[in-house]
């Protein structure tokens, strides 16, 4: 398990979530690289079988943040 | 973001110029004259911290580690030298204990001679206070040195309260005397006198010093050469009731040149000067807009998705750490992809030329820029499309810096592979991606001001000043609202004679309908498109008015105070009656009067502070002075909260010799009336031992509460806070503008405040109002809900969830409907639909699917 590398899918709300995840950016803030985003506009907007999608295509976490 | 060379410390070797890949550099430029002809001009040159250097008894400048608060709050900045990381300047330790002094350079006539509140240092002490407990995790200490907390602005006294009663930040009450450094350890001896007079010392790791606010020279050489007035602190002199005008016609000020204040007043004063500014040059608005003439959009039904990747350098803020080049070669291979490129800035003008330009030479018909965020950047990518043909929404970016290179600087092999990954996603959804219209609807140019105080009637005024018919409601028969009770402002300003001139103006005024005892029944439509009934006069009469924009200025009453004998006794009273009482028989026949603070503010029932009494305390204390300089005045308070300049009469009355007397919420005075006369005694701290006062008259300070607007809420759909005050849509950079589009909020239907502050709003909320009337139809978003009928089962579960109550079920028709023009796009409905049966443009399912699809069949 120690080079286990995680694949997370994360939806994140246009409003709020994305714009603080670019603010991580804009502070240079380090974490790691196994974060792949895709932005909605709205948390609300997440169809639950968007993330069943994810785990059934092979993803080990999703993060829903809005 | 511009920036300039800095002469003092350039060499002048030039070294810059052949460096500067975007060639952005002019080394040769030098400062040269401009003239511009205007009709108005607003100045907002800003302020300056004060700077402590020099004054022995903080050692600023001789001590490491006091800083000022400006200084820590580069201390706690990311960007800052120490990288958000709280740690001390001497020996880069973190502190175990860290002190604030207030009032550095500010209500300290004896140093510096600034004899005014700077009004934010208050608020920021406590913020920074907080935010270093955040960031140290271990045990700290922080202690807040202060003369009076001045926590006025709307909530400010929860956060307050926050910070000490359950982030557990101390509050001393006391004016630092000196400052010693402990040379081996560089830590800092605090001396002070507590409350009762013993001196204490502590020691600290770190002292910040709480500047305040002053002018800079340059910009009172400024005003000097536009001939304007300032004040002998250097601010802008304006009227009470004129809060944003100079001494000069045509010339206004907003921000902290025009007096101290913190974010939210320089916010709405910038939009009151913009107001009036504007209210001068109406005549000539739009005259010289520039149209923007698109080509005829090109039509891609049927043809195959053809993808042009343009992969961002960002300077190096991409490129130093993403191999880009590899990024690029990557994106050429995947599906669709018909053309790529590479650009040291994407953003920059020329590259939007080049993408212009491949964009008809490849006949691309999508477009994937990879890049920083499209958050800031793709509207501006969007309108390029637009200049060449394409529908804005075949679009998409891959924010590669942002959310890549800047978050991953330390591991750029990881950053370049989730580049690939991100460019993926988004060239599968650009492939996905449909043409979508967007629908111009029309903006009927009438606002509706609901409510007729000062606040209202100015806002109104300020609107048909702009050219644009208003209607006002007012629930009474006379206009004027809480204002009729006023005397006179604490300038001297006439309150009376003032209304007097503004609803004679507002009557008078061709463009403006008032509705008097006027009651909203009934309300609809959307921004642009409202229509609002209103019950009026004693007849009952009913208007149904159609109007673009809302502003609510529904007021707030004077609290009616139960304590304290109030009701009981004729000689207890509130300040607003005491002010008339005074006016009519002045304070001749009057010996003793006390006055009590805080009455029905900062207490259980309501935790908020009502801002405006301390100084409607000190005007009447002063004007008793004024009749009867031998009268006795005793004002029994917890803090005295005269911000900004109002500090100013706060001094005056002490000079004048009335007494100030701190007693404690939880040991409040206790009053008694008998055959003898009528008694207050209060616990004085100093002495430690109760003080009686027999009294002519006791005064009770009673703050705001908010009207009674729980119906018109309901009916309108407008949020208010637990208080019953309005929310704004952001409290520091949107104060006047409510949640929903359209509509405007202003004067004390807000939160407390001084007639000045609310006259201010209500220009602010007038000017906000212009930005939306001035034009006489809107663009809307494409990024709407769409529901299919044929798939729909109306089992209204979108009516039910959406937040803003848009879907409705037509019953005559038997379907669900989703008015574009009310939709917000948030896609909630989408997301709850059972049966997919709602699909939200440019956020379609299977233009989300895809990219779940594209990130895992790259193996991630």
């Amino acid at each position: 398990m120690a080079d286990y590398e995680p694949k997370i899918v994360a939806f994140l709300c246009n409003w709020c979530a994305y714009a603080g995840a670019d603010l991580a950016g804009v502070s240079r803030l380090q974490y790691p690289s196994n974060l792949r985003t895709i932005r909605v506009m709205c948390s609300g907007r997440i169809d639950p079988s968007f993330i069943i999608k994810a785990f059934q295509e092979g993803c080990d976490g999703v993060l829903v943040s809005g | 973001m511009a920036y300039a060379i800095d002469l003092d410390t350039c060499v002048g070797c030039g070294l810059c110029e052949n460096m500067c890949m975007a060639k952005a550099i002019k080394y040769n430029d030098e400062e040269h004259e401009t003239n511009v002809r205007v009709g108005s001009i607003i100045l907002s040159p800003g302020t300056q911290g004060f700077d402590p250097t020099g004054y022995d008894i903080w050692g600023y400048g001789r001590f490491p580690n006091v800083v000022t608060s400006e200084g820590f709050e580069r201390i706690l900045s990311a960007g800052g030298p120490y990288f958000g990381h709280v740690m001390r300047p001497l020996d880069r330790e973190e502190p175990k204990r860290i002190a604030w002094l207030q009032c550095v350079g500010s209500r300290d006539t004896h140093r510096c001679g600034n004899d005014y509140c700077s009004s934010v240092c208050c608020m920021y002490a406590v913020k920074e206070a907080m935010i270093a407990k955040e960031h140290i995790h271990g045990d700290i200490d922080t202690v807040i040195f202060y003369m009076d907390m001045r926590t006025v602005g709307k909530d400010y006294e929860k956060y307050f309260l926050r910070a000490r009663d359950k982030d557990g930040v101390r509050f001393v009450k006391s004016r630092v005397h000196s400052i010693d450094e402990i040379p081996e350890t560089g830590d800092l001896t605090v001396t002070y006198a507590d409350e009762s007079g013993n001196i204490i010392e502590e020691i600290f790791s770190m002292v910040v010093l709480s500047v305040g606010l002053t002018i800079p020279d340059t910009a009172i050489e400024l005003a000097n050469r536009l001939d304007i007035d300032l004040n002998k602190n250097n601010f802008v002199k304006t009227g009470p009731f004129t809060p944003v005008a100079t001494s000069r016609p045509g010339i206004y000020t907003c921000g902290v040149f025009q007096g101290p204040k913190d974010i939210p007043g320089s916010v709405i004063e910038a939009s009151a000067a913009a107001c009036l500014a504007g209210a001068d040059l109406s005549e000539a608005r739009g005259k010289d807009t520039k149209v923007i003439e698109l080509p005829k959009q090109k039509d891609i039904t049927g043809e195959e998705p053809r993808i042009g990747v343009f992969v961002c350098n960002c300077g190096i803020n991409i490129g130093g750490i993403i191999d880009v080049t590899s990024v690029q070669d990557y994106s050429a291979k995947l599906p669709n992809v018909v053309f790529t490129d590479q650009n040291l800035f994407t953003c920059s003008q020329d590259t939007q030329e080049k993408i212009k330009e491949k964009i008809k030479e490849h006949n691309l018909n999508r477009v994937v820029v990879a890049s920083c965020s499209p958050k800031t950047h793709e509207p501006m990518f969007m309108e390029t499309l637009e200049a060449c043909g394409l529908n804005r929404y075949l679009f998409e970016m891959a924010n590669i810096r942002n959310q890549d290179s800047w978050i991953h600087s330390k591991t750029p092999d990881l950053a370049t592979q989730k580049a690939k990954d991100l460019v993926r996603m988004s060239v599968a959804r650009a492939a996905a991606l449909n043409p979508l219209k967007e629908k111009i609807i029309n903006v009927i140019q009438r606002a509706l001001v609901i409510g007729g105080g000062i606040a209202g009637m100015n806002s109104a005024l300020s609107l048909a000043h702009q050219g644009f018919d208003v209607v006002i409601l007012e629930k009474d028969r006379e206009l004027g609202g809480f204002s009729r009770k006023l005397i006179h402002t604490i300038e001297g300003g006439d309150v009376q004679a003032y209304i007097k001139e503004l609803i004679g103006k507002i009557s008078a005024h061709h463009r403006i309908n008032i509705l008097k005892e006027a009651n909203v029944t009934a309300f609809g439509g959307y921004k642009g498109n409202f229509t609002t009934d209103v019950i009026v006069g004693p007849d009952k009469e009913k208007h149904i008015i159609k109007h673009g924009v809302i502003i609510v200025a529904t007021g707030a009453n004077e609290y009616q105070p139960h304590e304290y004998l109030y009701g009981d006794d004729d000689r207890v009273m509130t300040q607003v009656e005491l002010a008339d009482r005074l006016e009519n028989k002045g304070a001749s026949d009057l010996k003793n009067i006390v006055m009590i603070q805080c009455v029905g503010s900062r207490n259980d029932e309501n935790q908020e502070c009502s801002r405006i009494c301390c100084q409607s305390a000190i005007k009447n204390a002063l004007d008793v002075k004024e009749s009867n300089p031998d009268a006795q005045v005793f004002i029994l308070y917890r803090d005295i909260r005269t911000y900004g300049l109002l500090e100013g009469f706060y001094t005056e009355a002490r000079r004048k010799g009335v007494i100030f007397i701190q007693y404690k919420q939880d040991n409040p005075p206790d009053v008694q009336a008998d055959s003898q006369g009528l008694f207050v005694t209060v616990r004085d701290h100093v002495l430690e031992r109760d003080i009686r006062i027999q009294t002519d008259l006791l005064a009770l300070s009673t703050g705001f509460v908010a009207a009674d607007t729980e119906k018109l809420s309901r009916i309108m759909k407008l949020n208010r806070n637990p208080e019953g005050y309005f929310l704004e849509a952001h409290v520091k950079l949107r104060p006047v503008d409510m949640p929903g589009d359209g509509i405007f909020l202003c004067g004390t239907a807000h939160g407390p405040k001084l007639i000045s502050e609310a006259i201010s709003q209500a220009q602010a909320a007038a000017s906000r109002a212009t930005t939306f009337l001035a034009n006489s139809e809107i663009k809307l978003s494409a990024i709407t809900a769409k529901v299919d009928i044929e798939h729909c089962v109306k089992c209204l579960t979108c009516v039910r969830s959406c937040p803003f109550e848009v879907p409705v079920f037509n019953l005559t028709e038997k379907v669900i409907e989703i008015d574009e023009a009310m939709c917000h796009g948030c896609g909630v409905c989408a997301g709850v639909c059972p049966r997919q049966a709602i699909q939200l443009s440019f956020y379609e399912d299977d233009q989300i699917a895809c990219k779940i699809d594209a990130l895992l069949a790259g193996g991630m």
